[in-house]
């Protein structure tokens, strides 16, 4: 028996009955912050002081916070910001670290050194202070450019992805580190490849394993740094719901509205663990010499 | 001799071992120590020697994987070592290389159909997909696969089959000369006179010439017309295949041959046991290389004057002070 690569990949893919059961969770969780808010129409930010820090019922599925807005609809809309901005922010960590590992990986010497420097420098530098000046310089002239939201969007999706692509970069040097003196990849020099046909064709598709991997792992942490930087008042605007928001305003009523910070926290958590779950499942399924 | 097709002189490759914190070359490993031989067109030159005494790296340094640190190598009049990129793109439809490692020399990803259409669309070799296509289902069937193997991934062959495989890939380009890197050293006894066969029909059919580099005299005794036998990074002795297996010269040779095991348990023959290890190719000993380890050396020559290659008969070279 014998089938087409995709469709090889699908079938390892399906044998990871966790990878399965949380690719299912996550589309649940997509398509439910994508078209919930088109079934669930209530507005997030109706103010009802009669119906304060009220646990679920049936008007209000997931209860209501201290204004007495509906937790649900902010749920519903939170979700799409937070996870928009996990997913953007891991593909740019990806695109930045595969191409500045690939680089430093396949030329020697100095360009090498000099990219590894910057990782090092990257990733020596405090974060913390240096997100609160990046967000305070440029965030009105984004917002002028883009718009309220989108601008710190993009802001938060470059500054979170731009502090996220050194573990990747080292992870994709490593990798090319080793395959660059495999046998195939010296049967294709011996064939007459080019670097670029070497690179695209025989080390790449062999070093992004582990990169898929590491990958859903930013996304977790980006969904969690999102929350950090909402946390501090540097996120998205405080009447915006996103996850981590949420969750930060709702620790003060941890005590008597438990609900409110519970499902903030559930959503959180399960997004991050079905994403690092059909992460590994993928890098199974796509790994033809695994026998499964 | 018939008119060499391939002509190595003086080929000098040594590796920079660096340490220290401005990573300066505090050592050398002199893998290749002025090795010189010619190989004739449609003959095979086996390349014999143990573990690290340089024959890969020989072979490498000839198809430039390895850029040689000094040295010529002539290939049909060209000089490989002074050519620029795009010459070197070309020579690489002329020679071509069988790596040892079957299961590392072939990318898991790709499907066998690809890794061996590879060079055709390189060499813009296929002009249309049916071309492409038929073309690999020939180079299958040349090193006997079949043509539905096209669509499989490496994982799901053997190793013999797997070898094929390079062996096809090899073949796309219809080189003149290919490098066999101890192509049989990884595989099963029965699947190694499978693979042996499979080359030699295939020099036949192409009329192709070898560099078979193997460690095991026996496989090359086979295949070979010529055979150079290397210690530490020079060649001790070249000789036609018989002349060499029948009266060989170097105490080394002697030492390699008594160690070939014969196909009968009554024989008996004097087994030459050599004392010690492969001196370190960092520091290799002064002299004649092998003077730590020979049987018959004689001191202080051996150990102060470094003996010349110089032919004792038609085509039987030995570097060796006492012998020849």
């Amino acid at each position: 028996m014998h089938f087409s690569p995709g469709r090889e990949a699908w079938r390892r893919f399906r044998r990871h009955r966790l990878a399965v059961a949380s690719a299912a969770i996550l589309s649940l969780m997509i398509l439910a912050v994508l078209v919930g808010p088109m079934i669930w129409q209530v507005p997030i930010n109706e103010i009802d002081f009669t119906a304060r820090l009220k646990g679920p019922s049936w008007s209000h599925p997931l209860g209501t916070d201290d204004l007495g807005q509906d937790l649900l609809a902010r749920m519903l809309y939170g979700g799409r910001i937070s996870l928009a901005v996990g997913l953007a922010a891991m593909v740019v960590a990806i695109l930045v670290g595969t191409i500045i590992g690939a680089i430093a990986g396949i030329s020697r010497g100095s360009v090498d050194a000099a990219l590894m420097w910057l990782t090092d420098l990257f990733l020596a530098l405090p974060q913390l202070p240096l997100l609160l000046l990046v967000i305070y310089l440029f965030r009105d002239s984004l917002k002028e450019i883009a718009g309220p939201e989108m601008g710190v969007f993009i802001l938060i999706v470059i500054v979170i992805g731009g502090f996220r692509w050194m573990p990747v970069a080292r992870l994709v040097r490593a990798q090319f580190f080793s395959l660059r003196e495999k046998e195939f990849v010296e049967a294709a020099r011996a064939l007459g490849a080019s670097t670029p046909r070497q690179v695209v064709r025989h080390i790449l598709p062999n070093s992004l394993g582990p990169v898929i991997v590491a990958g859903t792992i930013d996304v977790a942490a980006a969904i969690i740094a999102e929350s950090t930087l909402s946390f501090l008042g540097l996120g998205f605007p405080p009447d915006i719901p996103t996850w981590g928001r949420l969750l930060y305003d709702a620790k003060d009523y941890l005590d008597f509205a438990p609900h409110w910070a519970l499902f903030a926290g559930a959503a959180i958590f399960l997004a991050v663990l079905t994403i690092n779950f059909v992460g590994d499942g993928l890098r199974d399924a796509l790994d033809p010499r695994r026998v499964m | 001799m018939t008119e060499p097709i391939l002509r190595v002189r003086n080929l000098v490759k040594n590796f920079s071992v660096r340490g220290g914190i401005l990573a300066r070359e505090v050592d050398r490993v002199h893998a290749v120590d002025n090795v010189s031989f010619e190989l004739g067109t449609g003959q095979t030159l086996g390349l014999v020697g143990e573990s690290g005494c340089g024959k890969s790296t020989t072979g490498r340094c000839i198809l430039r994987l390895i850029e040689p640190t000094s040295g010529e190598v002539w290939f049909e009049g060209k000089n490989v070592t002074k050519l620029g990129r795009r010459d070197l793109r070309a020579l690489c439809r002329d020679m071509q290389i069988i790596f040892q490692d079957p299961y590392a020399s072939l990318n898991p990803r790709m499907t066998v159909g690809s890794i061996i259409g590879e060079a055709l669309t390189i060499h813009g070799l296929a002009k249309t997909r049916q071309e492409y296509e038929e073309r690999i289902v020939q180079l299958l069937e040349t090193v006997g696969l079949n043509a539905d193997h096209m669509r499989r991934f490496p994982h799901e062959f053997s190793g013999g089959q797997r070898q094929r495989i390079g062996i096809a890939r090899a073949l796309a380009v219809s080189p003149k000369l290919i490098v066999c890197d101890e192509p049989v050293s990884a595989l099963d006894v029965s699947i190694q006179a499978q693979v042996i066969n499979l080359l030699e029909d295939l020099q036949q059919q192409f009329s192709l010439s070898y560099l078979f580099i193997a460690h095991d005299l026996s496989v090359v005794e086979h295949i070979s017309t010529h055979v150079a036998v290397m210690y530490l990074g020079r060649i001790v002795e070249i000789a036609s295949a018989r002349e060499l297996y029948t009266s060989p010269l170097h105490p080394y040779t002697e030492a390699l041959l008594s160690a070939v095991p014969i196909p009968d348990p009554k024989a008996k023959r004097a087994r030459i046991m050599l004392q010690g290890d492969v001196p370190s190719p960092i520091r290799p000993p002064g002299g004649c290389h092998f003077h730590t380890r020979c049987p018959i050396r004689q001191m202080p020559l051996c150990g102060a004057e470094k003996p010349e290659l110089r032919q004792t008969s038609e085509g039987h070279w030995v570097s060796c002070h006492l012998r020849g």
